[in-house]
C-alpha cells in the first residue's frame, strides 16, 4: 500500500520516578485529538500538565475525518486551527444520491461571514500532528511515550495511577485525572465503570485511496447505488489527494476476507470507473455502538471524547464532540484548581456534556436508522422518502444521510441566567456564540477571537459609548478573584472613537452582530470562556452582571 | 389551501435549534410506532393512520390532491 504521510515516532524517556511513588496536580491520560486538546488548554492556562500514553505514535490510519466549525474554533483558541485549515480541505456542500439520482444536498454553511467554513476534511494524524506543535511549545506540558496506566485508585479527593513503562512501573499521586484514552479506555475498564447503549449490527469498510481525481470537495452519499447495490456508500476528499470511501458491507461481512486488496480494488473500481487510477493507503473494517457512560465523571476523575460516549460516523460526531468536551472542562478545571469557584463548577461539565452527548448519540441513531433500515416497513418508509425526495422538499428534508456535527445550545444549564427582557434570535443564553466580521483598530477579524478564555462582557454601542460608570464598575467586579473583561462593540467608526481609551473597541463591519445578537443600544452579553453565551441584558446593571458572573461559577 | 409539500413539521413544546430536527422527530416517532409489528401489522397500522390524519384534515379537496400525488407516485399516468 502506498503512503502519503510518514509515521513519527515519538521518543520513550525512562520516567525519573520507576520503583517510586510521587504526585501530580493535573494528568491527562491519552493524546489522541481530546487528550491533547485538554492538555493544550490546561496548559496554556498555567496549569503543569503531565500527558500519558500508551504508544509512540500518532494515530494510524487516517480515522476521525471531518472537523467542524465549532471544532475549529476551538482549535483556533488552541492555536492550531490555522494549521488545520491550511492543511485541510474545505467544504460546505453534502449531495445525497438515491441509485443514479441526485436526491438532496446540503450546505454547511448558509450563513456568510463567519470565519470559518462548515467543515475541513482531514485525516486524524494530522490533527494530532499539529496539537502535539502546539504542545511542544508549552514548558509546562511534559508528553511521556509508551507510560500505561495499568492501575486506578479512586478516591473522593484524588487517585493513585500505576503506570508501566519498558523500564519498569511507577506510582503517581493525581489530584485530577482526565481520562482520553479512547472507545476502549483502558481507565475506565480499570475502574469497572459501565457504558451503556446500542449496539449496531453491521460492518462498514473504510478504504482511503489516493488518486488525481477532479471530483468537486463535496460529500457524496449514495443509498442504493449500482456499483454496490442495497447498501450505501459515502465519498470524501481528504488532504494530499487522499479520498476516503465508506461502503456499508451489512453484517454477515467476514472482516478479515473484505480488507484483502483483492477485495477491496475491484468494489472501488465499480465505483469509479476503470478511468481511475488510484492506490490503496489503508483499509479496515468498522462496527460501531451509540453509548456513553452515566456519568463523566467519577470522583476527581473526568472523561472526555470517546471514552465518555461514542456515536454511529454518520453525522462526524465523534471528535467532533470530543474537542467539546474539552473546551467545556478545562476552563472550568482551572478555576477549581486556582480556587476561584467551588468543586460543584465541576458538575456543570457532566450537566452539560452529558445532555451535548444524548443530542449526539440520538441524532447520529436516527440517521444510522434512516441510512440502514431495521425492518420491512421501516425500509419502505426510507425508500418512499427518497422517491419522492426528487419531486418534493418535504421529502428532501426528512433525508437523513448524517446530521453533519453542530455544538449544542445548553439551554437547560444550571450555569445560564435566565432571560429578563424579550430578546429574538439564537443567541440565547448556552448558545455557542456566533462569529461576525469585526474591526479592531483598522485590523479586520472576526469577533470569536476576541472573545476567549476569560469572562467578557460585550457592551452593544449603536448610537453612544456605554456609561462610563458601567465600565469602571465593570472592570472593579471581582467574585473569588474572577475579573470581568468589558468589550464596546461599535456600529460604525463614529461611535467608536467617541469611545474612551481605556476600553477595547470593535467595530461591527457588516452589522452582523447587531443582526445575530438581536443587539439594541445598551445591549450587554456575558460570554464565557468557552465561548458560550451566560447571560443577557438590554439595560445591564454590575449587579445583575454579578449575579450572572456568580451563577456562571456557582459562586 | 392547497396541498402542503413544503417542508412543515413544528415542535410547539420544545425550543428547536435546528432546522432538520422536527422533521426527524416525526420520523424517528412514525418509525418506532411500527417497532415489534409484523409486515401485516404494520401494513394494517399504516392504513389507520391514513384514516386517522384524513379526518383530521377533513378538507376533500386537500385529502383527493395526496390521494392523486401518492398514486402518481408510484403509479406514473
Amino acid at each position: 500500500m502506498l503512503s502519503t504521510y510518514r509515521y513519527p515516532k515519538f521518543e520513550y524517556r525512562c520516567p525519573a520516578e520507576i520503583g517510586q511513588r510521587s504526585s501530580r496536580r493535573v494528568v491527562v491520560v491519552g493524546a489522541g485529538p481530546v487528550g491533547l486538546a485538554t492538555a493544550v488548554d490546561l496548559a496554556q492556562q498555567g496549569c503543569d500538565v503531565l500527558l500519558l500514553d500508551d504508544d509512540n505514535t500518532v494515530s494510524v490510519g487516517s480515522r476521525g475525518l471531518c472537523y467542524a466549525k465549532r471544532a475549529l474554533e476551538i482549535l483556533d483558541r488552541l492555536g492550531a486551527g490555522q494549521m488545520v485549515v491550511d492543511k485541510g480541505v474545505s467544504w460546505n456542500v453534502g449531495r445525497t444520491f438515491n441509485r443514479n439520482d441526485e436526491v438532496y444536498s446540503f450546505n454547511l454553511s448558509p450563513e456568510p461571514d463567519h470565519e470559518r467554513p462548515g467543515m475541513i476534511n482531514l485525516q486524524q494524524y494530522y490533527l494530532e500532528e499539529f496539537l502535539l506543535k502546539r504542545a511542544n511549545a508549552l514548558p509546562n506540558l511534559e508528553i511521556r511515550w509508551q507510560n500505561k496506566v495499568v492501575a486506578v485508585d479512586a478516591r473522593e479527593a484524588d487517585s493513585t495511577i500505576t503506570v508501566e513503562t519498558a523500564d519498569g512501573n511507577y506510582m503517581l499521586d493525581v489530584e485530577w485525572l482526565i481520562v482520553g484514552d479512547g472507545a476502549r479506555s483502558g481507565v475506565r475498564r480499570l475502574l469497572g465503570l459501565d457504558i451503556e447503549g446500542r449496539v449496531f449490527q453491521d460492518r462498514f469498510l473504510i478504504a482511503d485511496v489516493v488518486m488525481k481525481a477532479d471530483f468537486p470537495a463535496e460529500r457524496w452519499f449514495w443509498f442504493d447505488p449500482p456499483f454496490h447495490p442495497n447498501q450505501s456508500v459515502l465519498l470524501h476528499r481528504e488532504a494530499d489527494n487522499v479520498w476516503r470511501i465508506d461502503f456499508q458491507l451489512g453484517w454477515d461481512a467476514d472482516p478479515e476476507e473484505e480488507k484483502k486488496p483483492e477485495k477491496v480494488i475491484p468494489r472501488i473500481k465499480a465505483m469509479l470507473g476503470e478511468q481511475h487510477e488510484f492506490d490503496l493507503e489503508w483499509v479496515s473494517v468498522y462496527t460501531f455502538q451509540c453509548r456513553r457512560m452515566k456519568s463523566f465523571r467519577h470522583h476527581r476523575i473526568f472523561f472526555v471524547g470517546d471514552a465518555a460516549h461514542q456515536v454511529s460516523p454518520f453525522g462526524a460526531r465523534g471528535a467532533n464532540s470530543g474537542l467539546q468536551d474539552s473546551d467545556n472542562l478545562a476552563w472550568k478545571l482551572k478555576l477549581v484548581i486556582d480556587g476561584h469557584a467551588p468543586e460543584r463548577l465541576l458538575e456543570s461539565y457532566n450537566e452539560e456534556r452529558a445532555y451535548a452527548a444524548d443530542e449526539n448519540i440520538m441524532n447520529s441513531t436516527r440517521s444510522t436508522d434512516f441510512i440502514t433500515p431495521k425492518s420491512a416497513v421501516s425500509k419502505l418508509f426510507r425508500n418512499s422518502v427518497l422517491d419522492l425526495a426528487r419531486q418534493y422538499r418535504f421529502a428532501r428534508a426528512l433525508v437523513n444521510s448524517g446530521r453533519l456535527s453542530v455544538p449544542s445550545f445548553l439551554y437547560m444549564s444550571s450555569l445560564n441566567t435566565p432571560d429578563q427582557e424579550p430578546f429574538s434570535g439564537k443567541m440565547i443564553p448556552g448558545a455557542p456564540m456566533d462569529d461576525a466580521p469585526v474591526s479592531d483598530q483598522g485590523q479586520h477579524g472576526w469577533l470569536l477571537r476576541h472573545v476567549a478564555n476569560q469572562f467578557i462582557v460585550l457592551l452593544y454601542a449603536d448610537r453612544e459609548p456605554p456609561a462610563d460608570a458601567l465600565i469602571t464598575d465593570i472592570k472593579a467586579c471581582r467574585i473569588r478573584g474572577i475579573g470581568l473583561t468589558p468589550i464596546v462593540i461599535a456600529a460604525n467608526a463614529t461611535v467608536a472613537a467617541a469611545c474612551t481609551d481605556s476600553i477595547k473597541v470593535l467595530i461591527d463591519l457588516k452589522s452582523r452582530f447587531k443582526e445575530r445578537y438581536d443587539a439594541e443600544q445598551g445591549t450587554a452579553y456575558l460570554v464565557r470562556p468557552d465561548q458560550h453565551i451566560a447571560a443577557r441584558w438590554r439595560k445591564p446593571t454590575v449587579d445583575a452582571l454579578r449575579a450572572a458572573l456568580a451563577r456562571a461559577t456557582c459562586n | 389551501m392547497p396541498l402542503i409539500t413544503e417542508p412543515n413539521f413544528k415542535d410547539l413544546e420544545k425550543p428547536v435549534f435546528r432546522e432538520f430536527s422536527p422533521g426527524d422527530d416525526f420520523y424517528e416517532a412514525l418509525i418506532q410506532t411500527h417497532e415489534g409489528l409484523t409486515d401485516a401489522q404494520s401494513h394494517e397500522l399504516n392504513a389507520k393512520l391514513v384514516l386517522f390524519l384524513s379526518n383530521h384534515i377533513g378538507d376533500l379537496r386537500i385529502l383527493r390532491e395526496a390521494f392523486r400525488l401518492a398514486r402518481e407516485s408510484v403509479m406514473p399516468s
